[in-house]
């Protein structure tokens, strides 16, 4: 996935040992070849004894297509895939916190509507929504809520899995857009896809 | 694994022992008989359980990072996994120098530290450092163990990743308190490393699409790398080479691998390699890279590396395939494994034209010229240690310029004779490497070629020589100056000489007397043949002065980053 300046994103998914020091190890060899991690998410896998961890990682073309074969030489990763070409689903998941007095809160909530997120606090001055999806959506979700004043936006990165289907399915539901050309265009809602 | 302390394989039962002792029996069940190391107060209670264990042999080096090159001496001569021990804070610090020349070269070494005591870990008590931390680019796998019950799998994984796949250094962190505390040990735990495999054969459609290109190739060279000495596959390189009459050249670390005085030996590529090599590899049609990981002094700029060239790239590390350069045939495997799977499939051939170009080549461009001089240079300094020592001694080095004329001017005859820090250009690895390298083949000549510098960064081994009766050769290539600076600035600095130059440099002769080793000056060629058979003749260790003339030239040479479009022959 090219991202201006000559340097490609990669999306890696990898099955490592839970023990201490493993993630210094990765991000030690990420840190070394000057990849970026532009997002990282870990989390107990359905492994007892180990973690799954997701990666976008970005750095010049040649260099960051080698990282699954330098993340696999640690003893403490099991598996790795680059799954940047690969048919998968994947999602981020954000909260923000948009000021919503009174004189705009309806159009907020109309958005929120419309993303399909949730409000999962709601104060005087302001709502905290909650949305999952790609990131795209999520990126335009958060430049339309700009203009009521955006308190806070707290962004996971990226957790990925293969496909179980061989169909190819939407990607985020919502966006079928070129990745480095991003759009904020107002998605229409059509109905329950069931897919966000 | 067969047991120290069990009498029959299976019949041994886990033991209630000290971390200490788990450590030592873990050891000797690893088949380690020498460490080198240094005590101090993290690592004594280690140390106050070795005259229990009388078949582990420690050799008290007088600086950790000698400790660490001694062990990794030992290991790139015997193949065994060298072992070191050194104490938390500066003693730990202190092996990363050693360490990370391993790493760069593949070296299988296992590193035991003591460190502070459990409850003071991430308090910055005395002598606190974080080693595994610090370690962590330079090890190829490194480990914190707390509690005495993790210590002998632990052990036990560490050799097996030190000695296996890509070898490397690994190293063991131990608290204080955890050598004291009392565990159980079973030498039979099964090792499981869910992440960890070990290439073995290669890919039978790999294998093909190699013996292909071979077969159709009608200039084809073999460079081959450390990987053809670390896996022992003299024999089966020297099989492919003459089955197809394959010219071979090496990689720096590669040398030793094939014999030098071998038809098809054609030297080594790159940038103080012999020009002949050089051009061969540029003009071949098929480079069939064994065990050699592409590096920047043989390639130079990578984009016009051998750009008429298909590549074949064998490497039991799957990382390195298309690292620098993009290979036509990948195979990862084990080289043993993959000589035996491709030699049967590689037509017994010859190339006569090639050849014949390759001979000429080495008529048209001989490179190793020993410019005409009265002086003592360096290269006939090393062309007499090859001489009267017919090839057979191992040789060290330092790195600089007498290195590139070490690798040069030396014909080894014997595979695994060479030690040299290729990958981190470690100055002061050449005199305690050959005291790891004595301790590992007490029969045979050792001679250590050093710079005046290098020799200067780690002499204080000598008294660890002496100590233990190492009778070591060590040649100092004295220029009084760090000669390869001398040159750099000379080439890339227009001649603005700053820092190499050494106007106090010690008499040699006196401060190995001071050791109590045979000291001898050595000014003129003449006196260079009495001088290194009295050297080979004394029972003990001995430290030979050559005064050299200082040159600021060393040839052939391709600048870093070039191609051999760039290749000074010999400007004179
Ligand atoms: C530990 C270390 N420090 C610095 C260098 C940089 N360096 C490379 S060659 C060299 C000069 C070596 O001098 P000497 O050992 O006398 O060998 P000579 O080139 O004179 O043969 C230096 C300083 C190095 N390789 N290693
Ligand atoms: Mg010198």
């Amino acid at each position: 996935m090219a991202s201006g300046n000559g340097t490609h994103q990669r999306t890696i998914s990898a099955l490592v040992q839970d023990k201490p020091g493993v993630l210094a190890r990765i991000s030690g060899l990420f840190r070394r070849r000057g990849f970026n991690i532009a997002s990282l998410a870990v989390g107990r896998s359905e492994r007892p004894g180990f973690s799954r961890m997701t990666f976008v990682v970005e750095g010049p073309d040649e260099v960051v297509r080698h990282v699954a074969a330098q993340l696999d030489r640690l003893i403490d990763v099991v598996e790795v895939h680059d799954i940047t070409e690969s048919n998968i689903v994947w999602r981020e998941l954000a909260l923000i916190k948009v000021s919503a007095p009174a004189s705009s809160r309806g159009e907020v909530l109309e958005l929120t509507n419309v993303y399909r997120a949730n409000v999962i606090d709601i104060g005087v001055e302001s709502l905290t929504l909650e949305i999952s999806g790609g990131r795209q959506k999520i990126d335009s979700l958060i430049e339309l809520l700009k203009r009521f004043g955006l308190l806070e936006v707290i962004r996971t990165g990226r957790v990925a899995t293969l496909r179980g289907t061989l169909v190819e399915g939407e990607d985020d539901g919502l966006f079928q857009a070129d990745a480095s050309k991003p759009t904020y265009i107002l998605p229409v809602p059509t109905g329950e896809t069931g897919s966000v | 694994m067969p047991s120290y302390f069990g009498d029959q394989p299976g019949t041994v039962m886990s033991k209630h022992l000290s971390g200490s002792q788990i450590v030592c029996e873990a050891l000797l069940n690893e088949g380690v008989s020498v460490v080198f190391g240094i005590p101090g107060g993290a690592i004594l209670p280690l140390y106050a359980v070795l005259s229990q264990y009388p078949d582990l042999r420690h050799i008290l080096s007088r600086h950790e990072q000698g400790a660490a090159h001694s062990a990794d001496g030992y290991a790139r001569s015997t193949g065994k996994v060298g072992v070191a021990f050194a104490t938390s804070g500066p003693g730990a610090t202190n092996l990363v120098t050693g360490l990370a020349t391993a790493m760069m070269d593949s070296v299988p070494m296992v590193a035991i530290t003591g460190q502070v005591g459990r409850a003071a870990i991430g308090t910055d008590a005395f002598q606190e450092t974080d080693i595994t931390g610090a370690t962590l680019p330079v090890t190829k796998h490194n480990y914190l163990v707390m509690r005495a019950e993790d210590l002998g799998a632990t052990i036990h994984e560490a050799f097996h990743i030190a000695r296996t796949g890509r070898p490397g250094p690994v190293l063991i962190d131990i608290p204080k308190d955890v050598f004291t505390e009392m565990g159980e040990y079973d030498p039979d735990a099964p090792i499981d490393l869910p992440g960890y495999n070990v290439p073995g054969k290669a890919d039978e459609s790999q294998i093909d699409a190699a013996a292909r290109l071979i077969n159709e190739a009608e200039r084809p060279v073999i460079l081959a790398g450390h990987g053809v000495v670390l896996s022992r596959s003299f024999d089966e390189l020297k099989e492919l080479a003459e089955k197809a009459q394959i010219p071979v050249v090496t990689t720096l670390l590669g040398i030793s691998s094939f014999p030098e005085d071998h038809v098809l030996s054609t030297g080594f590529p790159g940038m103080h390699g012999m020009a002949y090599a050089s051009l061969a590899v540029d003009q071949a049609d098929l480079i069939i890279n064994f065990g050699s990981r592409f590096d920047d002094r043989i390639v130079g700029d990578a984009k016009r590396f051998s750009t008429g060239s298909k590549k074949i790239h064998v490497d039991i590390d799957p990382a390195e395939i298309n690292k620098s350069i993009r290979v036509d045939a990948p195979v990862v495997g084990n080289l043993k494994d993959v000589f035996g799977q491709l030699i049967p499939k590689v037509k017994q051939t010859t190339h006569v034209e090639w050849l014949q170009h390759i001979e000429h080549l080495k008529a048209e461009h001989p490179s190793l010229k020993i410019p005409e001089s009265d002086r003592l240079m360096g290269q006939h300094v090393v062309k007499a240690l090859s001489d009267v020592t017919k090839g057979d001694a191992i040789i060290t080095t330092g790195v600089g310029q007498h290195q590139m004329w070490a690798a040069q001017h030396y014909q080894f005859k014997n595979a695994n004779s060479w030690l040299s820090s290729g990958g981190a250009g470690t100055m002061g690895y050449e005199v305690p490497s050959a005291i790891g390298a004595q301790v590992g083949n007490p029969d045979k000549l050792v001679w250590s070629i050093c710079g005046d510098g290098g020799f200067q960064m780690t002499l204080m081994e000598l008294a660890t020589a002496v100590e233990n009766h190492l009778p070591v050769k060590y040649a100092i290539l004295n220029n009084n100056h760090l000669g390869m600076i001398t040159q750099w600035q000379g080439f890339f600095y227009n001649g603005d000489y700053q820092a190499e130059t050494y106007t106090a440099n010690p008499d040699f002769v006196k401060l190995a007397e001071a050791y109590g080793i045979k000291g001898i000056r050595v000014r003129t060629q003449d006196e260079l043949e009495a001088a290194i058979n009295e050297a080979n003749a004394h029972d003990g260790p001995v430290v030979v002065d050559f005064v050299i003339e200082k040159v600021d030239d060393l040839y052939p040479m391709i600048p870093a980053g070039q191609s051999v479009q760039e290749l000074i022959e010999d400007p004179n």
